[in-house]
């Protein structure tokens, strides 16, 4: 932990005459929201500890238009994206990483339409990649044993169906993995996507993050391992509801492969 | 009078077929009031989806009792309208039984289809079960309040009945054919396992008698296939026809992906490059997202009328499960509803659609249900004839947001955030960068 963190930027690789192998897209959460700036951290500690040349956009970075697309703002959506787009091939990048499955979801799906094509994976499955290719050694550390339930992001799930990825990575840990009744393609929403996290939920007799908390926590986890900010926030809220928060914790897989190994 | 009978059952025939074609004319159009969209697209990768999803329903085993009672039913249906070829015959030509010439065959073949029918028998009767007495919670929904409800019930009533009339007309001819009765020539006994119980119970009757119930409930049969053909175009339980277009013109792509409003792209671009030269205009302006069925794809249209309302898509909502009004079974309703009301004011103005002073929007579907949804495609995952209900509600959150700027005060918080700072939150985007050097 103790080693600081090496972010370079595509403008100062540029001005080196280098080219990054990958770009790090960090997404608003990822930059901004305190919890999620953790799981950013944890993803470059790993690019790091492997020695991946990757840059991340910085201030040049801007939002994909996620929220406004899924909102209704098609026009708001198109202007971040081609704006994007042209900071994007303006540096000639050819394949991307996100810290974030809607992120993934609009570059890599919504992006193309627009001029924007390019190699987009999931840091989730960015990490199985390193494992997988050797690069990356993975050892359970202090979650050998533990008992983990994942909780299928819907934009890497069923939006993308990217399911194995997130749980062979987990699987190396050397743990518990029990999965919830919904799982996978009958995963069930935290309740963020669609814009919810943005406004108050409209009139029910509960909160989504509560029924979907309540039915991870059933598994009886010492952790529950998310893939995506928006659900880290809505699970994290809801542990605390249940006021569960020293017997379980959330955290996004990439935390948990860096705090097992020491990164 | 010898012929009357043949002439009687032409007649109905023709009629039957005449008014069915008719009605699904009328579907066909409403459904054509939609927009067009390009789904001619991968032809080898939408047959194997069709044959996959709708023939194989390879959806409906995520829920392996249904699976199971409605495999039942549907090899059932499909399977015994072989015998309705050879009732089409002997109806037309007086015949009886013309194909038993098939002789071992003919006998497994009624055989078949009479262990079929009681599989089909039973499986409705559970299924009447589990709607009228169980009463699951996805069909004691308010979602089907009203004919939906009655409607469910009358399918299932109906295949009771047809499957009842079916083994009791084998039982009547049986007896005759024992008994030796001119015109019911002798057909192995191995033809009739199922109806060959319930033989005894015509046991008592006359072979006058027995000759009426052997043709009442082949008259029965038969007519009530004709009348059930023609009920399909005002019931749920169309999506028989159409699960196999429906499943044709499945969207391939990821279901993270939405649409891309390409009006949009236009202006954008007009916007942010001086030299772009736009594309004239279209003779008849697009609206920006839905508002009525007509803004909708003709795709979107046919998904409603594929919709047999079984709930799946609502029960695995995290909008409903929690409470909210969104349900998107209804939403498909809906859609369903205002397109047949549309098809109506049409028949009834020549041709025309005369403005009723409705839309789809407002008067249909409400704001607050679409504002519930949270995109996470667990219904259309669900869906086993692949039906989108998400496509629609965010085409209706499009209209909401881009024509009448009526979103939600957060929404339009988090958009002006993204508009000035490149965020869905009030940061600078100049410190976007600030966690690398942050402890």
């Amino acid at each position: 932990m103790s080693q600081p963190i090496q972010v370079p930027t595509m403008a100062e690789m540029l001005a080196r005459g280098e080219t990054p192998e990958i770009l790090f897209w960090v997404g608003c959460a990822g930059s901004f929201d305190d919890r999620s700036k953790k799981i950013t951290k944890a993803i470059v500690r790993i690019l790091n500890h492997v020695g991946m040349k990757f840059a991340v956009l910085g201030t040049e970075e801007s939002c994909t238009g996620d929220p406004a697309k899924r909102a209704g703002n098609e026009f708001l959506f198109q202007m971040q994206a081609m704006t994007n787009i042209t900071v994007l091939n303006g540096y000639e990048v050819k394949k991307i990483v996100t810290g974030c499955p809607h992120c993934f979801n609009t570059l890599k799906n919504e992006y193309p339409a627009l001029g924007g094509n390019y190699e987009v994976i999931h840091h989730t499955q960015l990490v199985q990649q390193l494992i997988d290719s050797g690069k990356l050694k993975v050892q359970g550390g202090e979650f050998k044993g533990k008992k983990i339930t994942f909780h299928d992001p819907c934009y890497l799930g069923r939006g993308n169906d990217v399911y194995e990825a997130p749980r062979e990575v987990i699987a190396k840990l050397d743990v518990e993995l029990n999965e919830m009744k919904r799982s996978k393609q009958n995963g069930f929403c935290c309740g963020a996507g669609g814009a919810q996290m943005f406004k108050e939920a409209e009139k029910g007799n509960k909160e989504v993050n509560v029924e979907r908390t309540e039915e991870a926590l059933s598994t009886n986890p010492d952790v529950i391992a998310v893939g995506c900010p928006f659900c880290m926030t809505m699970m994290t809220d809801g542990v605390k509801h249940f006021n569960k928060e020293t017997q379980t914790k959330v955290m996004d897989v990439a935390e948990l492969i860096a705090t097992a190994n020491e990164l | 009078m010898e012929y009357i009978d043949n002439i009687l059952f032409a007649v109905l025939l023709g009629a039957g077929g005449f008014l069915f074609a008719k009605n699904i004319g009328k579907i066909r159009r409403n459904i054509l009031l939609g927009r067009d969209v390009e789904l001619s697209d991968n032809k080898s990768l939408r047959w194997k989806t069709m044959i996959r999803v709708a023939l194989g329903q390879s959806k409906m085993v995520t829920r392996p009792v249904p699976a199971i009672l409605h495999f039942f039913v549907y090899v059932g249906f499909i399977i015994i309208n072989i015998e309705v070829i050879e009732i089409l015959i002997d109806g037309v030509a007086g015949t009886h039984r013309v194909l038993s010439f098939l002789g071992p065959l003919y006998t497994f073949l009624i055989a078949t289809f009479e262990v079929l029918a009681l599989l089909v028998l039973a499986g409705c009767l559970i299924f009447l079960a589990r709607r009228n007495v169980v009463k699951l919670k996805r069909f004691i929904s308010k979602d089907l309040d009203g004919w939906p409800r009655s409607d469910a019930n009358y399918i299932l009533i109906t295949e009771v009945l047809l499957m009842s009339a079916f083994l009791f007309m084998n039982a009547a001819d049986r007896n005759l054919q024992i008994a030796g009765h001119a015109h019911y020539h002798e057909i192995s006994a191995s033809a009739f396992p199922i109806s060959g119980l319930l033989a005894p119970m015509l046991s008592g009757l006359e072979p006058s008698s027995l000759v009426f119930v052997e043709r009442f409930t082949w008259w029965f049969h038969i007519v009530g296939i004709i009348a059930f053909l023609n009920y399909l175009p005002y019931s749920k339980h169309l999506h028989i026809l159409l699960a196999f277009p429906n499943t044709y013109y499945s969207n391939l792509k990821n279901k993270g992906q939405f649409t891309n409003l390409e009006s949009v792209t236009t202006e954008v671009k007009a916007m942010l490059d001086p030299s772009f030269t736009p594309p004239p205009p279209p003779e008849t302006p697009q609206r920006f997202g839905a508002k009525d069925v007509q803004d909708l794809t003709w795709k979107q249209i046919m998904d409603s009328y594929s919709c047999t309302e079984c709930g799946r898509c609502t029960s695995s909502c995290p909008a409903n499960i929690t409470g909210k009004l969104l349900s998107p079974r209804k939403i498909m309703m809906s859609v369903r509803d205002r397109a047949d009301d549309i098809g109506k004011n049409m028949d009834a103005n020549g041709g025309t659609f005369q403005d009723d002073g409705k839309s789809l929007l407002g008067d249909y579907i409400t704001p607050e249900e679409l504002w519930a949804c949270t995109s996470c495609n667990a219904c259309v995952q669900e869906c086993p004839v692949n039906i989108d209900p998400l496509g629609i509600i965010v085409d209706m959150r499009r209209y909401l947001v881009m024509e009448q700027s009526a979103s939600p005060t957060e929404l339009n918080m988090m958009m002006t955030n993204i508009e000035n700072n490149g965020a869905p939150w009030q940061f600078s985007p100049a410190d976007r960068l600030n966690w690398a050097n942050e402890e």
